[in-house]
Formats: structure tokens, C-alpha cells, sequence
């Protein structure tokens, strides 16, 4: 299911590409502010859950996923390159499943890791929050790298999609009609930080037991059906 | 010995028909696939590499589908015309990477790079070579495991002349060593110099199949039209009718020139000059009106 070649040749284009330089920034910016707001204001758990919640959770993550998950797969459609992975005996679905344990640990991590290194700039992992959103962090960077490669795979505008849905499904809907909350990885993820962090802490819109079956089912169906899409790829000739 | 068989295939993209109930069998030996740009090659090549769907008809290498079966990348080589590869790698990482992905190593990798003469340059980034070094690199990607089918898209595009005949001699070898080789190209010349077989596709129909010689015969000897001017027009044609070679002559009073159709293309490229000084007229004008390799592959298509 996994292989080392496709994983290497993964990565290093992920990591080679120009746009590579939002997976440093982010987080770089995440803990500036951290610092910044510590020095600021102290020690101060709500601001914590505010800054991890707010920028880390909802608007790092997804940007990271976006970056590591289309870019695991989309520039190499987009480009035709794609075509000395396929022209090999290697099965599609071992193709994708490869390229999301990628995505999964470039996502995990530049947003799980800086944010735990926030948390605890924030406020010194009072009230496991610094954890707490680490773990939702890691749990998130899984089914929006499932999702983003997925968006990959159908669609050549995979970035202006993955965008649209992390700010405007996730940050705005998110935000202003409840209903949407459930449909949001993001939910998903509080719902384990829930868990985690000390009562009251940290608050979800979904149930734990609907949100971890919610994350499963996005993500495996997400990379099943990209592994079929790779399976039918199209491609066009110069002509 | 592998054989490719393209049974009654056609492919459209909307409207568009870019193949037209197409049928040929590829076998052992160099095969070159001939058509202007736009004749439906890439896409034919698309299909028989399986990147491709038919939309109606079958292509099998050796009786398995070709589509969505990645099983008949064992046997099949591809050089795809696009020049997009892992440019961040180097020559070697990348012929390694696709030995890799064979189930191959670094021997293999190292034997394909030699082979295609690049062992010089394989620890530069593909991102710094030329398109011709590009060219060899796919190629040793396509080689690495020894396919008994090559397929290559138009290889020759961006070679310099040594390079294009280092690579002919390369595919020459492996046809002679049995195994399927299929290239396209849109250059009579090219065609001629490599494969004994062609195919011949013009707007997406299959147009000529066979050997070469009798296809750049049946090419040479099509009506040829030419444009005439000269000092004395009537005379000229009164003069050029009268011989067999010539089978019309329109006076094209809005051109002020001669329009002439020449059957026997040899003898009528010796005629005019001699009539010319016979009758003491001088050629101001003479200009084949149509040896673009489009009207010469749309004259098969009738022929």
C-alpha cells in the first residue's frame, strides 16, 4: 500500500516548489503572535484557546492542508509529469494512499507541531489546551489532506477550491449558520480537543463518537475515490 | 514479441473528433506513426499507451486491455512528448526513481543511463539540461526495464542532428532485436530514415498503412500544382499542354499567372525549364502551390 519511491518524489517536489514557503510562514507567524501576546498580556487561557482555535485551527491548518494536499498530487496533473508514475505496475490506489501519508505528515507536521509549540508560548499548556488543539490539529491535517488530494485529483483549480472551502465553508459558513458547523472538519477536530482539554476549556458543535466517524468516513472515502479517479486519469495530448 | 492492436477506435473530446474509426496492428520492428500536427497521433498514442479511453473500439497489447490496466506497464516503454518532469531531481535520481517504480534498481538505472549516453550529465538537475538531454533521459526512463513496446511521442522534436541519429540507430537496434517500436513524427524525412512500416493519419482517419517506399511513391507521383509566371504565358502553355507530364493549364487572368497541373512530377520538373529556353520565354515564377505536408497526407486520404 505504501511506496518509498512515490513518497520520496512526493515530498521533495512538495517541499521543492515555490509555494512551499506558506508551509514556513504560517507557522512561523503563529508563533510570533504567540510570543508577541504573551509578552503582551501573560499567561491568559481564554487568549490560548482564542489564537489556537481561531488562527491556528481554523485558518492554518486548512491553508497548510490545501498547500500539502493538492500540491502532493495536482502539479504533477497539471504538468503531464504524472505520466512516469502511472506508466509503471505500481496500483493507483497504492499511488494515493503514499501521497496521503505525505500530505498527512508535511500537514501534521507544520501545523500540529507549531501549534503545540504556540500552546505552550500561549499559556504553558494550562488546561491541556496547548494539547488539546495540537492533537485536533493532527486529527484535522489527516482528513483535509484526504480531501485536498482528493480535490487534486478532479479538479486543475484544486487550490482555488481547497481555498474557497477552508475560508468560506470552514471560517465563514462556520461561523454564521450552525448547520454548516456539523459539515466542518474543523468541528470535528474540537470535538477531540473537547476531550481532551480540562472542562470547558474548549467547545464543539458535534458529539465526539459523530465527529470521529465523520473524520473516517471523509477521509477513506476521499482517498478511495481519488485512488479511482488516478485510476481513469485522462491525459490529454498537445493537440 | 508484443503486438498492439488498435480495433476500430475512435475518440472524440465534445464535439470534436480526433480519431475516426481507426484499426492497425503494431508489431515487432520500427513502426512510425506519420500525420500533420493535429492529425490525432498524440491522441492515438494517448490511447494505445492507456492514458486514454477509446470511446468506441478496443486497444490490446497481446489480447489484455490496455486501459486502466497498469499490469501492461511491464511490458510497455513510454516517451511522452511533454517536456514536464521531476525537473528538481537529477538525470540519475530520476531514471532511478522510474527503476524504482519497476521493482528495479540502482544496476538498472545505470544501464539504461549509459545506453542513452547521458552517464556524463546524470548528476546534473533535469531542471539545467537541454531539451535534447531531456529527450534521452525520458528515454532511459522508458528503457530502464527492458519493454518489448516503445512508444514514443514526437522523439525527435528539439534533437540536433547528432543526437537524432544516435537516437534512430538506438530505436533502429531495438527494433532489429524484436521488440515493438511505435514513433510519431510529423517529418516525411524522419519517417523515411527510421521505419521500414508506416502508418499515415490525417484528421483523425487512418490514411496509409504499409511500407514506406510504396506510400512516398504513391506521394511523389499525386498531381502536383504549380504556379507559373512568365514573360510570355499563352505560349508557355500552348508549349507545356503538349506534353504528357502536363494534364491541365488554367490562365488565372487575376493572378497574371498560369496555374499548371503536373501528373508525372520527374519529367515535369525537367520539361518547363527546357520548354522555357525552347520557346525563349523566361520563368519569372514558379511555386508549388501545394507541397504543405497537409495536401500532400490529404492526397493519400483520397488516393
Amino acid at each position: 500500500m505504501y511506496n518509498p519511491t512515490v513518497a520520496r518524489l512526493t515530498y521533495r517536489g512538495l517541499l521543492g516548489r515555490r509555494r512551499a514557503f506558506i508551509l514556513f510562514a504560517l507557522p512561523a507567524l503563529l508563533i510570533a503572535i504567540s510570543v508577541v501576546i504573551r509578552l503582551l498580556t501573560g499567561a491568559d487561557d481564554d487568549t490560548a484557546a482564542n489564537v489556537l482555535g481561531g488562527f491556528a485551527l481554523a485558518t492554518m491548518v486548512p491553508l497548510i492542508g490545501v498547500v500539502a494536499g493538492t500540491g502532493a498530487i495536482g502539479p504533477e496533473i497539471d504538468d503531464g509529469s504524472v505520466v512516469y508514475l502511472l506508466s509503471k505496475p505500481v496500483k493507483r490506489p497504492t499511488i494515493i494512499f503514499t501521497k496521503l501519508v505525505v500530505a498527512v505528515g508535511v500537514t501534521a507536521a507544520f501545523s500540529a507541531v507549531p501549534t503545540l509549540i504556540a500552546g505552550f508560548i500561549l499559556n504553558g499548556n494550562s488546561q491541556q489546551i496547548a494539547v488539546a488543539y495540537a492533537v485536533a490539529a493532527a486529527v484535522a491535517s489527516v482528513a483535509y489532506s484526504a480531501i485536498f488530494l482528493l480535490l487534486g485529483t478532479v479538479t486543475r483549480h484544486a487550490v482555488v477550491a481547497g481555498l474557497v472551502y477552508a475560508l468560506v465553508w470552514e471560517s465563514l459558513f462556520g461561523s454564521l449558520i450552525s448547520g454548516a458547523r456539523t459539515l466542518s472538519v474543523q468541528q470535528w477536530s474540537l470535538a477531540l480537543a473537547q476531550r481532551i482539554g480540562a472542562d470547558g476549556a474548549i467547545t464543539s458543535d458535534v458529539g465526539l463518537p459523530l465527529a470521529l466517524v465523520l473524520l473516517v468516513g471523509v477521509t477513506t472515502l476521499a482517498t478511495w475515490y481519488a485512488g479511482q479517479k488516478l485510476r481513469g486519469l485522462t491525459l490529454a495530448g498537445e493537440e | 514479441m508484443s503486438t498492439l492492436l488498435i480495433d476500430n477506435v475512435s475518440r472524440w473530446f465534445g464535439n470534436v473528433v480526433a480519431v475516426n474509426d481507426v484499426s492497425m496492428t503494431v508489431g515487432p520492428g520500427v513502426t512510425g506513426l506519420l500525420g500533420p500536427n493535429g492529425a490525432g497521433k498524440s491522441t492515438l498514442i494517448n490511447m494505445m499507451g492507456g492514458f486514454l479511453a477509446p470511446s468506441t473500439g478496443t486497444v490490446t497489447l497481446d489480447g489484455a486491455t490496455v486501459w486502466r490496466n497498469e499490469g501492461v506497464y511491464r511490458h510497455i516503454g513510454i516517451v511522452p512528448e511533454r517536456e514536464a518532469m521531476y525537473d528538481f531531481l537529477t538525470g540519475r535520481e530520476f531514471v532511478r526513481a522510474n527503476a524504482e517504480l519497476h521493482g528495479l534498481g540502482a544496476k538498472e538505472a545505470q544501464h539504461a543511463l549509459a545506453t542513452v549516453e547521458m552517464e556524463y550529465a546524470q548528476d546534473r538537475k533535469i531542471a539545467t539540461y537541454s531539451k535534447g538531454m531531456r529527450q534521452r533521459v525520458k528515454m532511459a526512463s522508458a528503457l530502464v526495464h527492458q519493454p518489448s513496446v516503445l512508444l514514443l511521442d514526437e522523439p525527435f522534436n528539439g534533437m540536433d542532428p547528432r543526437q537524432r541519429m544516435q537516437l534512430m540507430e538506438l530505436l533502429r537496434r531495438m527494433g532489429a532485436e524484436g521488440r515493438t517500436v511505435l514513433f510519431s513524427s510529423h517529418i516525411l524525412e524522419e519517417v523515411e530514415q527510421l521505419a521500414a512500416h508506416i502508418e499515415v493519419v490525417v484528421a483523425g482517419r487512418h490514411a496509409a498503412s504499409g511500407d514506406f517506399r510504396k506510400i512516398r511513391r504513391l506521394m511523389t507521383d499525386r498531381p502536383h500544382r504549380y504556379l507559373v509566371r512568365s514573360s510570355d504565358d499563352r505560349a508557355l502553355a500552348a508549349a507545356l499542354i503538349a506534353d504528357p507530364s502536363t494534364a491541365g493549364i488554367e490562365v488565372d487572368l487575376k493572378e497574371g499567372a498560369l496555374r499548371v497541373q503536373a501528373v508525372d512530377f520527374g519529367r515535369f520538373t525537367t520539361l518547363l525549364p527546357r520548354v522555357a529556353r525552347a520557346h525563349g520565354i523566361r520563368l519569372l515564377t514558379v511555386s508549388p502551390s501545394d507541397e504543405s505536408l497537409e495536401s500532400v497526407f490529404s492526397y493519400l486520404v483520397t488516393a
